[in-house]
């Protein structure tokens, strides 16, 4: 094969992206886990980490950058190349909102949670299930699944609903947990918007296999 | 062949069923058929020996030159085929201007290299003679550069200007298309660049039909690219979905460097 250092330099982008991905993934359920156990040192660890995270995005760009610079990818690379640079972002503002998360438990700190945590989790476990799976669609070039999690994020829209309703009812009802509730209603919408960020991968997964730029899912919120 | 892009643009050159055998038997060119549009630039890409070179000479029938060089099929030339028997070169040779891929300056002054052209071609009047000069020089900006120097040897001009000024002499008698044979392989990057932009000025006027080892020029000057291999014309569309996402595996091997 011809070009070889320039085809394993490519590889190596795609290694350090799902690495960077898994990263993110790990994180989005570290910051649940920690504000459904109230892990305080969890919480912490996970707003650390996301140092790393930040790190390896500007790692993964820089990488980019000159390959565009130094070998001029084109068609299919060139596709991946600037899919990549954009997945990279929104992991990264993925991981900011994993962090938000762990941000809100810390806040919390010792005050109980005003009710116990049932479809937060879920809707956590459905965005990393939908991130992980993007990931393994963006290695094996599978637009048929990534338009498939594209249509899932309305199953976390509707979650958010659900979560914000009863959230709100619980507000009316007893004025004195308005501020708990809103700190619930926050972490909610910062997994509302890691759903979103996911269809943006996923739409990039299509372009970079078939080069149409498709609006997949236009999210409600 | 339908280009996709929704570009409408008026055929200049259309090539039909086009077939070339060299004296020696070699079948170079196999079935190629495509148009080469109005006023743009047109590339020809493809890996060496794959018959690009040879197509575009026949654009102004060069392979004429050597005895036993045969060709079938059309190239119509404003509808006309400029391959039938009842063709005058000269006049074609005129009509479609070719710039190579060293700068070929004749061994005589800058003036003499343009009117020597202009003179074959029956123009005597030494003031129209004299205008055309300038205006040639002009339009690939190399007046200010050779106006003190006009009388001159050509060879005393850099790389870039002597290729400046064998456009010159192809745009001095006014030709429909040019075609670029790979113009800037023999210049450096400064150069080349300003041939590039001379082309993006050019073709308001001319059709230029360039063939290029540089997929990043043909990337950066072309609006049509068309994708060669071993005689074959394997895919042809706008430049723009060529190089980002072609409709061919072969073009899409190749432009990623997965072979040739």
């Amino acid at each position: 094969m011809a070009r070889e250092v320039y085809h394993k330099s490519l590889k190596d982008v795609q290694n350090d992206l799902m690495k960077m991905s898994e990263m993110v993934a790990t994180a989005i359920s570290r910051a649940m886990e920690a504000l459904e156990t109230r892990d305080m040192q969890a919480s912490k660890k996970v707003i650390k980490d996301d140092l790393r995270i930040n790190k390896l995005r500007f790692n993964i760009e820089k990488k980019c950058m000159m390959l565009i610079a130094t070998q001029q990818p084109m068609a299919k690379d060139l596709r991946m190349l600037g899919s990549v640079i954009n997945i990279i972002t929104d992991l990264e503002r993925i991981g900011d909102h994993a962090e938000g998360i762990a941000k809100i438990s810390v806040l919390i700190g010792d005050t109980p949670l005003v009710k116990p945590l049932i479809d937060l989790p879920r809707m956590a476990d459905k965005a990393v299930d939908m991130l992980r799976r993007t990931m393994v669609a963006f290695m094996e070039k599978d637009v048929e699944t990534a338009r498939k999690i594209c249509d899932e994020d309305d199953i976390v829209d509707a979650l958010y609903d659900q979560i914000y309703r009863e959230l709100l009812f619980l507000m009316i009802e007893k004025p004195k947990i308005i501020e708990g509730a809103t700190h619930l209603i926050w972490a909610a919408h910062n997994l509302e918007r890691i759903a979103d960020r996911v269809t943006n991968i996923a739409e990039r997964v299509v372009y970079m296999v078939t080069g149409k730029m498709e609006e997949l899912n236009v999210s409600k919120y | 062949m339908e280009v996709q892009g929704g570009m409408k643009k008026e055929v200049q050159i259309e090539i039909k069923n086009l077939n070339f055998y060299y004296a020696g038997g070699v079948h170079a060119i196999k079935g190629i058929s495509m148009p080469v549009y109005k006023n743009t630039v047109t590339a020809l890409i493809g890996p060496s020996g794959c018959g690009k070179t040879t197509f575009l000479r026949c654009f102004n029938r060069m392979h004429d030159l050597y005895h036993g060089n045969r060709y079938e099929g059309e190239i119509l030339l404003d509808g006309k085929n400029i391959l039938g028997h009842d063709i005058d070169l000269m006049k074609l040779r005129t009509m479609v201007g070719m710039v190579f891929q060293k700068p070929t300056p004749f061994p005589m002054s800058v003036f003499e290299n343009i009117a020597f052209g202009l003179r074959l071609r029956g123009i005597k009047n030494k003031t129209e003679v004299r205008d055309r000069v300038e205006k040639a020089l002009k339009d690939t900006y190399l007046w200010d550069e050779t106006k003190d120097r006009l009388m001159k040897s050509s060879h005393a001009l850099s790389g870039g200007q002597q290729q400046r000024l064998c456009i010159a002499r192809a745009v001095a008698v006014r030709p429909e298309t040019i075609l670029f044979d790979e113009p800037c392989s023999a210049l450096d990057p400064i150069s080349t660049s300003g041939i590039e932009d001379l082309m993006a000025e050019l073709k308001e006027n001319y059709t230029i039909v360039i063939v290029t080892h540089n997929m990043q020029q043909a990337a950066r000057v072309s609006e049509y690219t068309g994708f060669f291999m071993l005689g074959e014309l394997i895919e042809f569309d706008n430049t723009q979905k060529i190089f980002t996402a072609p409709g061919n595996k072969l073009t899409e091997s190749y432009i990623t460097g997965r072979f040739g």
